[in-house]
């Protein structure tokens, strides 16, 4: 007898697991939407503009690092180049954004500043689909998952592995982003795309976008932290965690590693185009920084903050790392980086498994 | 390689399912399960395989002894795909030619392979070594879906017992004693319900206990199953008395029964000439 798909999503995640997801859907989707709408400024209860940004912003991250944590933590994959698929789901949805002006930019053109600016006089083709609301959301799946599909295939196929793995990532993002950056590449150059409008016709900076956008970015890091759950409790979890330990013993049963390894590969992209789609019309801006190799670098170090292989560890990883930035940033900004690097050697030396291994530890002695 | 060899590769990688469904059956009508002709294998220069030729029945025992670096860890890399020989043919049944096809093709095919330093999956329960092992289908997709039904959770409390590990399924498998380690990689090995055994020193490390009972279990397979097994274990290779191929220099040097063999001179020189 079949076992209904329901049972084994409700079984991939522990009682305890549910109740913390539960308070956490109450908290990001009813409580901090009604202080921020609701609540009048001047009351202590009321949750700020800033807030919802950050919170918005951390909770785009998070997803990403839940994303880096399937390939890395459960398939021994480490991509140095995740910024690139966050980036190019915030691209395709920024195009859409960039259409949305309309004729309200500085040259009340319908095309946007940067081409009237290059003296272009139509849309290039790959434009072709931007005014359109629901094509552009399947592009924002479409796109970062077919560029990872086809790196991946051929990456895989000719069984690159580990570290050259990690470089030839990086090797991908820093040339996306020096694509990016040119002018005739047709993506607003260095600039990028900001200055938005309107999503769907409605103002972008009301207070009701920024919590519809702030909840759905909640919505989706749940989501995805069940599919994940599912995942990496699935026989294919299994099968991925043994491609990790010893791939050739994998061969000898009768698997092929290369479709394991595209299947989450290129899911993986798929998630961070999410991210970067959601990430976009919240902090208002993108450009071909988001590309630069230190980035995808900086989402690795997430990942090891939190615990890489738990997949709760990196959204909490994601969370404390940039709190940690966007205070540090506004402290002390010239000591941020150094900060960030003795974070990633600290926790390499004493905490492998992160902030989560930490907590097992400290259990674990109370318990004794 | 040649440009229509790779695009064939692509297109296996693309279409796994046809790869695996258009494999013909296994032709045994001329009893013959393996057949390798003029196997030669080099390594920078070194020829780890010279011009080998075996012949295994099917349902037979077969015993490889040699020195080591006689090339019987290379033979099996052949036969599973791991190595690509230089010159020679290899031929599982009549049809199946072994050179052309990738490490799961073979596998699928029903040739298994215990290598020879216990590669159990030591983060996964012995449980789930075994669930991974199984015969069913591999696909990517299909495992994404996949659930364990009774029957083969019964295929694998029954082999949990054969291998004696009933009470340790749930147990982590790195940390398993050497010989039980030894055990369940020769249960994966039969979860995967192969028609030819490739069994690297199967024995290696276990009591002299753990070995007896191995060999009762090979001889109980022998028969439904055909297997070759490499060892130095002498007193293992009388128990389990099947014909015994010397290999030394990466070709044959005798073959017979372990009587005949042992009282061959040049077979005498070659292990007591180190
Ligand atoms: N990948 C390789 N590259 C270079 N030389 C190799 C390689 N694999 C095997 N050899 C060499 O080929 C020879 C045969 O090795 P093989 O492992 O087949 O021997 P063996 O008969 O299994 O020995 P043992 O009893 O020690 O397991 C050895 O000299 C070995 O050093
Ligand atoms: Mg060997």
């Amino acid at each position: 007898m079949r076992t209904p798909f329901i049972i084994r999503l409700l079984s991939a995640m522990p009682r305890s697991g549910w109740i913390a997801l539960a308070v956490f859907a109450a908290i990001t989707l009813v409580v901090m939407p009604a202080l921020h709408l609701w609540v009048p400024e001047s009351s202590p209860f009321h949750v700020s503009t800033y807030v919802i940004t950050l919170g918005g912003k951390i909770l785009c991250y998070a997803i990403v690092a839940l994303a880096m944590d399937l390939i890395w933590g459960y398939a021994g994959i480490l991509s140095l180049g995740h910024g690139v698929f966050f980036a190019l789901g915030g691209y395709v949805f920024g195009m859409y954004l960039m259409r949305q002006i309309g004729t309200d930019g500085s040259y009340q053109s319908l095309l946007p500043d940067f081409m009237v600016f290059l003296d272009w006089k139509e849309l290039p083709w790959y434009w072709g689909v931007s005014d359109s609301f629901p094509l552009t959301l399947l592009l924002v799946l479409a796109v970062p998952a077919l560029v990872a599909y086809v790196f991946g295939y051929f990456a895989f196929r000719s069984r690159i592995k580990g570290v050259y793995f990690s470089i030839i990532t990086q090797a991908l993002t820093f040339a996306a982003m020096l694509l990016f950056f040119r002018n005739e590449t047709g993506f607003g150059g260095n600039n990028g795309f900001t200055d938005f409008k309107r999503i769907l016709g409605h103002d972008i900076t009301s207070p009701g976008m920024r919590v519809i956008l702030f909840s759905l970015s909640a919505l989706v890091l749940m989501l995805t932290l069940l599919l994940s759950r599912y995942l990496v409790t699935s026989k294919f979890g299994r099968v991925l965690a043994a491609i990790r330990d010893s791939e050739s013993r994998v061969m000898f049963m009768g698997y092929n590693p290369l479709h394991y390894k595209l299947v989450i590969w290129a899911l993986s992209a798929m998630l961070c185009g999410i991210a970067g789609a959601l990430y976009v019309p919240q902090v208002g801006i993108i450009n071909p920084s988001e590309m630069s190799p230190a980035n995808s670098i900086e989402i690795a170090i997430w990942v090891a903050v939190g615990g890489r292989g738990t997949l709760i560890g990196p959204v909490i990883g994601a969370a404390l790392v940039n709190l940690s930035k966007s205070y540090f940033t506004v402290a002390f900004p010239e000591y941020w980086l150094f900060f960030l690097g003795a974070l990633f050697v600290g926790v390499t030396l004493w905490l492998p498994e992160g902030v989560v291994g930490l907590w097992k530890r400290i259990k674990a002695r109370s318990a004794a | 390689m040649s440009e229509s060899q790779t695009l064939q590769e692509a297109w296996e990688d693309i279409t796994p399912s046809f790869g695996h469904m258009l494999q013909p059956g296994l032709d045994t009508s001329h009893n013959v399960i393996l057949y390798l002709e003029d196997i030669s294998v080099s390594f920078d220069g070194f020829k780890a395989l010279n011009k080998l030729n075996l012949t295994i029945d099917v349902g037979e025992l077969r015993c490889i002894i040699g020195p080591n670096g006689a090339g019987k860890t290379t033979m099996m890399d052949v036969i599973t795909g791991k190595t690509r020989p230089d010159t020679g043919t290899c031929f599982f049944g009549q049809t199946l030619d072994l050179t052309r096809m990738t490490e799961p093709q073979i596998a699928h095919a029903g040739i298994g392979r215990k290598f020879q330093k216990p590669t159990i999956f030591e983060n996964h329960s012995v449980f789930e070594n075994l669930e991974l092992a199984m015969k069913t289908d591999k696909r990517a997709w299909v495992s994404l879906f996949a659930w364990l039904n009774s029957e083969g959770r019964d295929r694998i409390s029954d082999t949990l017992k054969l291998i004696r590990l009933d009470g340790e399924a749930d147990r982590q498998a790195g940390l398993l004693s050497h010989g039980q380690k030894q055990w369940l990689e020769i249960g994966m090995l039969l979860m995967q319900e192969p028609q030819l055994l490739l069994l690297d020193e199967p024995v290696a490390g276990m009591t002299d206990d753990e070995t007896e009972r191995t060999g009762e279990l090979f001889k109980t397979l022998a028969g439904k199953h055909s297997l070759v097994v490499v060892e130095h274990d002498m007193a293992f290779i009388e128990q389990l008395g099947g014909k015994v191929t010397v290999l030394h220099e990466g070709s044959v040097l005798a073959e017979g029964n372990l009587a005949t063999v042992q009282a061959d001179p040049r077979v005498i020189e070659v292990y007591l000439g180190r």
